[in-house]
C-alpha cells in the first residue's frame, strides 16, 4: 500500500497552466508525484500526410506551420533535405541569410521561453520584461521578412528575400540594445535569489539520463552533454562562424535557465559575424519542380533541440514521404523522469523547463508489433474515411453540422 | 431592473474577460495573443484580461483549426461559459482551416463547431490585428447594446 497513489488529477488539454492543448493524468501520493501519463495528439493536423499531397513548393509553407515559434527551423529543415536530393549547391549569401534568420528566431524563442518561465514560477515581471524586449527581435524579422512569424523566408535552392544595407544597419542597431538587455538576465538568472532558490534542485535530468533517454537542445546541455548539431554536423554557415556551444553542469531548471540566457549572447555573436563575412552574389539559384528520385536526412539545429525531417523523393513533383522528428518529442520522455517523486507543484516549471512545443510534436508515430508486425500503407481517401468512423464511434459526428452549414450557405 | 441591467451591460463591455483555447494551432497565433496582453501592445487597457477558467470568462479567443481531438473539449468549454458568451476566431485556420484545409484530422474553422462573433485573419494575426478585431466587436456590442437590441443578451436556451 506504501506506493499506490492516493488520488489522479488530470490535467489539461485546457488548464491555465498549459499555453498548448496536452493532456497529463498526475498520479498523486499526497502532495509528490508518483507517476505521470503524457498523453498527446491534440495538435495533430496530418501535416506529414498533407506534404504528400502538395508539391515541394507548397510544402515549405506548410511545414513552417508545424510551429509557429520556431518556424525557420522546419521550413530549412525540409529544403535542406530536398536540396540534397536535387543536388543543389545553394550560393553562399543563401546559407548566411538563412543562418541569421535561424539566429534572430533562436533569440526570439529563448526570450519567450524566459517569460514562459518566469511566469511560470510567479514571477510575472520577468514575462512583461523579457517579452518587451522580445519585440525588439520581431521588428528586425518583420523588416527582413515581412512577416512577425512563419516568415515564408527559404524556398527551394535559396532563399527569397535579400538583406540589404540599411537592414543590416538596424539589425546591428537592435542587437546593440539586445546584447545590452541580455547582460542584464544573465545578471537576473545568476544573481537573483528567488530564481536560484526557486529553481535549483527542481526537475533534476543527470547526465546519464540524458545520454540514456536522449534528450536534445538546451535540456541536454544543462546537463553537461555538448551536443548540438550547429557544431556537431554544421548545415548553412555555421561550419564558417566561430561560436561556442553553452553547457552548464547544474543539470536542473536552473541550469537550462542558465543555458538558454547565455545562448542569447552567442547568437548575437553569430548573427554579427555573419554580417560581417556576408557573401556577394545570388540569393537562390532555380531549382526544378521536380526532385529526382532519391532521399535524406536533414538535421537542424531548432532553439529547443535538434530538429530531423526525413524526405523520400520519387521524381515527381510531390514528395513519396516527410517525416518529422521534432525536438520536444525527444525531450517529452525526460519529463516524466524529471517529475517522479517531486512536488506537484513543481510541475508547471518543469515541463516549461525543456521549452515544450507540443504542436512540434504532434506527428504520427508508428509502433509495430514485434511479432509478425507489418507496415500499412494507406492512402489519403481511406484515411479521411478512418478518421471520420473513427471519431464517429467515440461520439463525434461532423457531419450534421456540415449539413447545417451547407444549408445556411444555400440560404 | 434596468439599472442593474446597464450596469451589468456596462461593466461587459468595458472589461470583457477573455479565455484563450488553442484548438490545434501551430503557436503562432497564441504567441501573438500573449504578445497582444504585454507591455507592447498592452490589451489590458481595453480593460481586457486573460482568465484561466471557461466560467469566468465572456470571450473565447480560439486559435487553430479545431483538430477532432479537440472538438468535443472545445464544445464543451463553450458550454461553460456563462451567457451572454462570444467567439473570436484568431487566425486565418481558425477562420477557415488556411493551410491546413482538407487534412484528415481537422474541421477547417471554429465556425464549424461553435458560431463565431469575430474573424481575425492572418497568418498569424499580428497583435495590432487582434487588437482592431476585440476593439470592433466590443464596438459592435456597444451599438447594439444603445439601439436596444436584445441579442447580446441571449435566451438561455439558445
Amino acid at each position: 500500500m506504501h506506493n499506490s497513489p492516493d488520488f489522479k488529477i488530470p490535467i489539461g488539454p485546457q488548464h491555465p497552466a498549459l499555453k498548448e492543448p496536452e493532456s497529463f493524468s498526475v498520479a498523486l501520493k499526497g502532495e509528490k508525484i508518483l507517476g505521470v501519463d503524457i498523453r498527446l495528439g491534440y495538435n495533430h493536423r496530418g501535416i506529414e500526410k498533407a506534404a504528400e499531397e502538395r508539391s515541394y513548393v507548397q510544402d515549405i509553407y506548410l511545414i513552417e506551420r508545424v510551429c509557429g515559434i520556431c518556424s525557420h527551423s522546419h521550413a530549412t529543415c525540409f529544403v535542406q533535405a530536398v536540396e540534397e536530393i536535387a543536388g543543389l549547391a545553394v550560393p553562399a549569401r543563401a546559407l548566411y541569410i538563412r543562418t541569421i534568420i535561424g539566429e534572430l528566431e533562436r533569440i526570439h524563442s529563448h526570450l519567450l521561453w524566459l517569460g514562459v518561465a518566469g511566469h511560470e514560477i510567479g514571477f510575472d515581471t520577468l514575462l512583461m520584461y523579457s517579452w518587451r524586449d522580445r519585440e525588439v527581435v520581431m521588428d528586425i524579422l518583420a523588416t527582413i521578412t515581412g512577416n512577425r512569424v512563419n516568415y515564408g523566408m527559404n524556398t527551394i535552392g535559396g532563399v527569397r528575400r535579400d538583406i540589404d544595407a540599411p537592414q543590416a544597419e538596424a539589425i546591428l542597431n537592435a542587437l546593440t540594445i539586445l546584447e545590452e538587455r541580455t547582460k542584464y538576465y544573465i545578471e537576473i538568472a545568476t544573481e537573483e535569489t528567488t530564481i536560484i532558490k526557486r529553481l535549483s534542485g527542481v526537475g533534476v535530468l543527470s547526465r546519464e539520463d540524458v545520454l540514456r533517454l536522449d534528450a536534445v537542445g538546451p535540456t541536454a546541455r544543462a546537463s553537461g552533454v555538448k551536443r548540438d548539431v550547429r557544431v556537431d554536423d554544421p548545415y548553412a554557415a555555421y561550419a564558417e562562424l566561430s561560436f561556442d556551444v553553452i553547457t552548464d553542469n547544474h543539470a536542473d531548471v536552473y541550469g537550462r535557465t542558465v543555458v538558454r540566457v547565455k545562448e542569447l549572447l552567442e547568437s548575437c555573436k553569430i548573427i554579427r559575424q555573419a554580417l560581417k563575412n556576408l557573401p556577394q552574389g545570388p540569393i537562390a539559384i532555380r531549382a526544378p519542380r521536380k526532385i529526382p528520385a532519391g532521399e535524406a536526412l536533414s538535421r537542424y539545429e531548432a532553439p529547443r533541440g535538434e530538429d530531423v525531417h526525413y524526405v523520400k523523393a520519387n521524381g515527381t513533383e510531390k514528395p513519396e514521404r516527410v517525416k518529422i522528428r521534432a525536438p520536444t518529442l525527444a525531450n517529452v520522455q525526460a519529463v516524466k523522469h524529471m517529475l517522479r517523486d517531486r512536488f506537484l507543484a513543481d510541475m508547471p516549471i518543469v515541463v516549461a523547463a525543456i521549452d515544450p512545443c507540443f504542436s512540434c510534436t504532434d506527428r504520427m508515430v508508428a509502433l509495430k508489433e514485434q511479432a509478425g508486425g507489418r507496415a500499412k500503407v494507406i492512402n489519403w481517401q481511406a484515411l479521411h474515411n478512418f478518421s471520420i468512423e473513427w471519431h464517429k464511434q467515440r461520439g463525434i459526428d461532423f457531419a450534421p453540422l456540415n449539413k447545417k452549414l451547407k444549408e445556411r450557405l444555400a440560404r | 431592473m434596468r439599472i442593474i441591467k446597464k450596469i451589468v451591460s456596462w461593466a461587459r463591455i468595458k472589461s470583457p474577460w477573455i479565455l484563450h483555447f488553442n484548438t490545434g494551432a501551430c503557436n503562432a497565433c497564441d504567441i501573438e495573443i500573449i504578445a497582444a496582453l504585454t507591455p507592447r501592445y498592452d490589451l489590458e487597457r481595453f480593460g481586457v484580461v486573460l482568465k484561466g477558467t471557461p466560467r469566468h470568462a465572456d470571450i473565447l479567443v480560439c486559435s487553430g483549426p479545431v483538430t477532432k481531438k479537440i472538438e468535443d473539449r472545445l464544445v464543451r468549454i463553450y458550454e461553460q461559459m456563462p451567457e451572454p458568451k462570444f467567439v473570436v476566431a484568431v487566425g486565418t485556420c481558425a477562420c477557415s482551416g488556411g493551410v491546413f484545409d482538407g487534412c484528415y484530422n481537422v474541421a477547417a474553422g471554429i465556425n464549424q463547431v461553435i458560431p463565431v462573433s469575430a474573424y481575425i485573419p492572418g497568418c498569424p494575426a499580428s497583435p495590432k490585428a487582434i487588437i482592431d478585431g476585440v476593439v470592433k466587436l466590443l464596438a459592435s456590442l456597444e451599438e447594439k447594446e444603445n439601439k436596444g437590441d436584445v441579442s447580446i443578451f441571449p435566451s438561455p436556451e439558445r
